[in-house]
């Protein structure tokens, strides 16, 4: 006998478990279906969740390096990398088994094991258990994405690694290249860095984090220099090989860069992620999978099929879990019988390195192309206290905002904790608030969250910490 | 290669689902062959081709909700087609009207290439700009599209900026059925606030010309919600059938257009069925069936010729009564899908058996679903009989833009006093059988004392049907 479900979520990654509790919550019959023991998916399993807690440790080594400065010594740390493999997983473990037992209170059904679809209103699960027949009037698509994988540049060697594998530290290496300078390769790229690998970066475009303002990016880059050994612009690579008798990997490089074939001990493939949209049995419905990989969804994130929706990873760009949880809940208010459209005004993107780097809304290069006329409010973070206490004064804080009306149309902020400061900002976006608004704001001191207030004011000419000549 | 698309299929009709599609690859088709059959509005229509050759493509399927002007099929010519050349035209026009795809400007770091990484370029988000031609203004809560829809965008500051408003207040105007862009923000900068979308939400409901069906705008209608029946137990919601939200429609704006009055009456049907059942066989050898609807679309078919206000439709706009020179009756017929109007044509040029055979031909027809929209359309006038299922008298809606319907119940035997019964004999109580007559009129065409005149006149052709031999 097939259960009969108002609502089924494919994918138990931050879409699909925010859609099955939120659905659970407005009352539906709701299963979470996923191949995993525990909902979580790439985010909690092998994505955000784990990285962070590696970054973390990178963080604390680096301060404890730096602390010197400070009249503070430490010695060498030393690094067992078990117990920090352990850390890791602990998190992970942690936070999936907490999202586990949610999902039994909230009564949501999770049926571990691979699905198949059958049809627009049925589906069957292969589970460790055997197979479950499952019936339902809507279904949600949250399959998520994986790593891109480039066929000239496999090979069959645990040498090579891509985001998961790199994430389980299998050791550190001497040397690690990683191809990809997103911010997949530089988070991964930090933290074995921090451990002690040497690691050298290559990008085939004429710099890192492409899509980013060049001016927060260049804050990042001053302290990547330092850290890593080097970091190959315009660089292409043409071919890996294994190298001194399965040792090594010998990479050719094309571009600029002076040195054509280098050996090194790991390379980490961090190009990008591909959508999952692979679905078995997808085409015994309607929906629409585009060139792309995407599965092509309405604003209300429908696909062709109308009983079928699309959330995360697989439904578009960017992908981000955060995006993906909003996602789910217009799908689910849409499946409830409200007018809910998916229309953020702001996405924050945030990259995890030393320093941070997030921005949200438009980037300057965006206001460029799209001709409106608009300004540029910076504050440098060296004028502010709260910054030279951390002795962290390398950051940047930008507001891009409308002529005339001062409408913040972007912000964006490079430097230590940007992730937390860029939240103001995607609220002030969202909300239309402009920099008067930005300005007339108290913000606590000594705080980094001030230089949002400090840009502000400098758009007016006013800041307190900055002199500008005001404006005629 | 010549590309058939769906033909105009009468007044008003603008698509329908699919029902059947009647041709496959490969057949050959020829000039008005029936290739599809088409659920509209009010009727099932299989769709004749306006193209001849060899199919080489079918673009539809069951289900289907295809507009006027969708391509159904593309055949190989076989015999030129006059159709053809201008089909073709109308379809390269639709095309510029389409979808554009525009490049994504700057793209978020995770999607950052690396060397070699051919496959991993930034994804052109295909976007559609221009809105398909014909699309309701306000999207469906749950619309059931056979194309993909549109594309949102994904909001992160790709569009330049929207209206400036909260999203809460966008939520508030989407709910409502304001557009936020139309809305006049009177916050710094241009903000949008709660208030302006309700004071927004007021202006264009005093707009609305009051009386008239605009009264009933998507706007009244979406203010009013309907509570969570779910609370009280379970419900189930279906989606209306094209013929049922039709109805709803067109009665919701009869009753708003038209000032009804109901006027009742009896008439003594005695004599006319003593005649009915005398002719009944002779009609059913002529393959009619001798109702009293049938005598009666007679009958109001000459009443309206001596009434000819009853045979009007009221154009307020150009303040002018149009009379109609021809005399059509309209006859409700209920069908297990709903109410349908076939129209009985010239019915005052017609005898009763010639009506009891074309209404007993229209009937099937609409039972099997094959009534054309041209059948339904271009009544003067129209008969609503219940009597067949009981009732005494009931108030019908004025089939817009007719001015007046008659509601038949069913007849009932009753004492009649008659003053004169046998000659030189007491005066007293009869059994007579009654027939009940509703007549609802638009008192703006008819006043009461003239509706009364004319529901006399059809009470006395009833009771005399010698009367309409003499004089009709």
């Amino acid at each position: 006998m097939a259960d009969t479900f108002q609502l089924v979520v494919l994918g138990a990654g931050p879409g699909g478990y925010a859609a099955a509790f939120y659905a659970a919550d407005l009352g539906m019959r709701v299963a979470l279906v996923d191949e995993e023991k525990n909902p979580g998916g790439v985010c909690l399993y092998r994505g955000c969740i784990p990285s962070k807690a590696l970054l973390h440790v990178a963080k604390v080594i680096d301060e404890a390096k730096h602390a010197g400065n400070w009249g503070v010594t430490f010695t060498e740390p030393k690094v067992d990398i078990d117990k920090l493999r352990g850390f890791k997983q602990g998190v992970v473990d942690k936070l999936t088994a907490g999202v586990g037992s949610i999902a039994k209170m909230r009564k949501v059904t999770f049926v571990q094991g691979r699905a198949t679809l059958t049809g627009p209103t049925s589906m069957s699960v292969a589970g460790p258990g055997g197979t479950t027949e499952l019936q339902f009037e809507h279904l949600i698509l949250a399959t998520g994405s994986h790593p891109t994988k480039i066929p000239t540049l496999s090979l069959d060697s645990p040498r090579m690694m891509d985001s998961t594998s790199g994430l389980e530290i299998p050791d550190v290496p001497k040397s690690l290249l990683v191809i990809g300078g997103g911010y997949i390769g530089l988070e991964l790229g930090t933290v074995y860095a921090t451990l002690g690998s040497k690691v050298s970066v290559v990008e085939m475009t004429p710099g890192l984090l492409p899509g980013a303002d060049r001016d927060l990016v260049g804050v990042l880059e001053k302290r990547l220099k330092n850290l890593f050994a080097s970091i190959m612009l315009n660089t292409k690579v043409v071919k890996v090989a294994l190298a001194n008798e399965g040792a090594g990997i010998r990479v050719t490089f094309e571009g600029d860069v002076a040195d054509k074939e280098q050996v090194f001990d790991r390379v980490l493939v961090a190009v990008g992620r591909r959508p999952n949209s692979k679905i078995p049995g997808l085409e015994t419905t309607k929906v629409k999978v585009a060139a792309n990989g995407f599965i092509e969804t309405d604003a209300q994130r429908r696909t062709a099929e109308p009983n079928i929706f699309a959330v995360g990873d697989v439904a578009g760009e960017p992908m981000l879990a955060h995006k993906a949880s909003h996602e789910a809940r217009v799908a689910v208010e849409v499946i409830a019988g409200h007018k809910a459209v998916f229309e953020p005004q702001a996405i924050p993107a945030v990259v995890f390195t030393d320093p941070e780097i997030a921005w949200c809304g438009m980037t300057e290069v965006q206001a460029q192309a799209s001709g409106i006329d608009f300004e540029v409010a910076k504050f440098p973070w060296g004028a502010l206290g709260r910054a030279i206490t951390i002795d962290r004064p390398d950051g940047l804080t930008k507001l891009i905002l409308e002529k005339g009306t001062g409408r913040i149309l972007g912000v964006g902020v490079a430097g230590s904790g940007a992730g937390e400061l860029i939240a103001e900002g995607v609220l002030a976006i969202e909300m239309g608030a402009t920099a008067e608004d930005l300005k007339l704001v108290i913000h606590p001191h000594p705080t980094l969250s001030e230089t949002l207030m400090e840009s502000a004011e400098v758009f007016f000419g006013q800041s307190t910490h900055v002199y500008k000549p005001r404006r005629k | 290669m010549t590309e058939f698309k769906v033909p105009e299929l009468g007044e008003n009709v603008v698509g329908g689902d699919v029902m059947r599609v009647m041709v496959n690859v490969g057949d050959t088709v020829a000039h008005d062959q029936p290739v599809l059959e088409l659920e509209t509005d009010k009727a099932t229509i299989e769709v004749p081709s306006t193209v001849a050759g060899t199919v080489k493509e079918v673009r539809v399927k069951k289900g289907d909700k295809i507009k006027v002007g969708a391509v159904v099929l593309t055949v190989e010519e076989g015999a030129a087609s006059g159709n053809g050349a201008s089909a073709q035209r109308a379809a390269k026009d639709t095309d510029q009207k389409t979808a554009k795809v525009e490049e994504k400007p700057g793209a978020p770091p995770q999607k950052s290439e690396a060397p070699a990484a051919a496959d991993a370029k930034p994804v052109a988000e295909a976007r559609v700009l221009s809105m398909p031609p014909r699309v309701t203004p306000e999207p469906p809560p749950a619309p059931v599209a056979a194309a993909p829809p549109p594309r949102a965008t994904d909001g992160d500051g790709q569009r330049g900026p929207v209206a400036p408003a909260s999203p809460a207040v966008r939520r508030l105007a989407r709910e409502i059925g304001v557009n936020i862009d139309e809305v006049q923000g009177s916050g710094p900068a241009g903000r949008i606030s709660q208030e302006d979308v309700k004071e927004h939400a007021r202006r264009i409901l005093s707009s609305v010309p009051t009386g008239v069906g605009g009264a009933a705008s998507t706007l009244a209608r979406a203010t009013r919600a309907l509570p969570d029946f779910q609370k009280w137990g379970d419900v189930e919601r279906q989606p209306l059938s094209n013929i049922r939200r039709v109805t709803a429609e067109h009665l919701s704006y009869a009753w708003n257009a038209i000032p009804h009055v109901t006027q009742f009456d009896k008439a003594d049907a005695t004599a006319i069925e003593a005649l009915r059942k005398e002719f009944k066989e002779q009609v059913a050898k002529a393959g009619g069936n001798l109702t009293v609807t049938a005598m009666l679309v007679r009958i109001l078919a000459t009443a309206v010729t001596r009434f000819p206000q009853f045979n009007a439709s009221i154009d307020m706009e150009r303040g002018e009564l149009i009379s109609k020179k021809y005399v059509n009756v309209g006859v409700a017929v209920d069908t297990d899908r709903g109410l349908l109007v076939p129209v009985i044509r010239n019915a005052d040029r017609k005898n009763i058996t010639e009506i009891s055979i074309e209404i007993n031909q229209l009937a099937a027809k609409a039972r099997d679903r094959k009534l054309t929209v041209e059948e339904m359309s271009g009544g003067g006038i129209s008969i609503s009989n219940l009597g067949g299922i009981g009732g005494t008298y009931f108030t019908p809606i004025v089939n817009w833009p007719e001015v007046a319907i008659l509601g038949v119940s069913r007849t009932v035997i009753e004492p009649v006093w008659n003053p004169e019964s046998g000659r030189g004999k007491e005066p007293k109580f009869e059994p007579r059988q009654m027939l009940p007559l509703s007549l609802s009129y638009d008192h703006r065409v008819i006043d009461g004392a003239d509706a009364m005149r004319f529901l006399r006149w059809v009470v006395e052709a009833i009771e005399q049907p010698f009367l309409l031999s003499l004089i009709g």
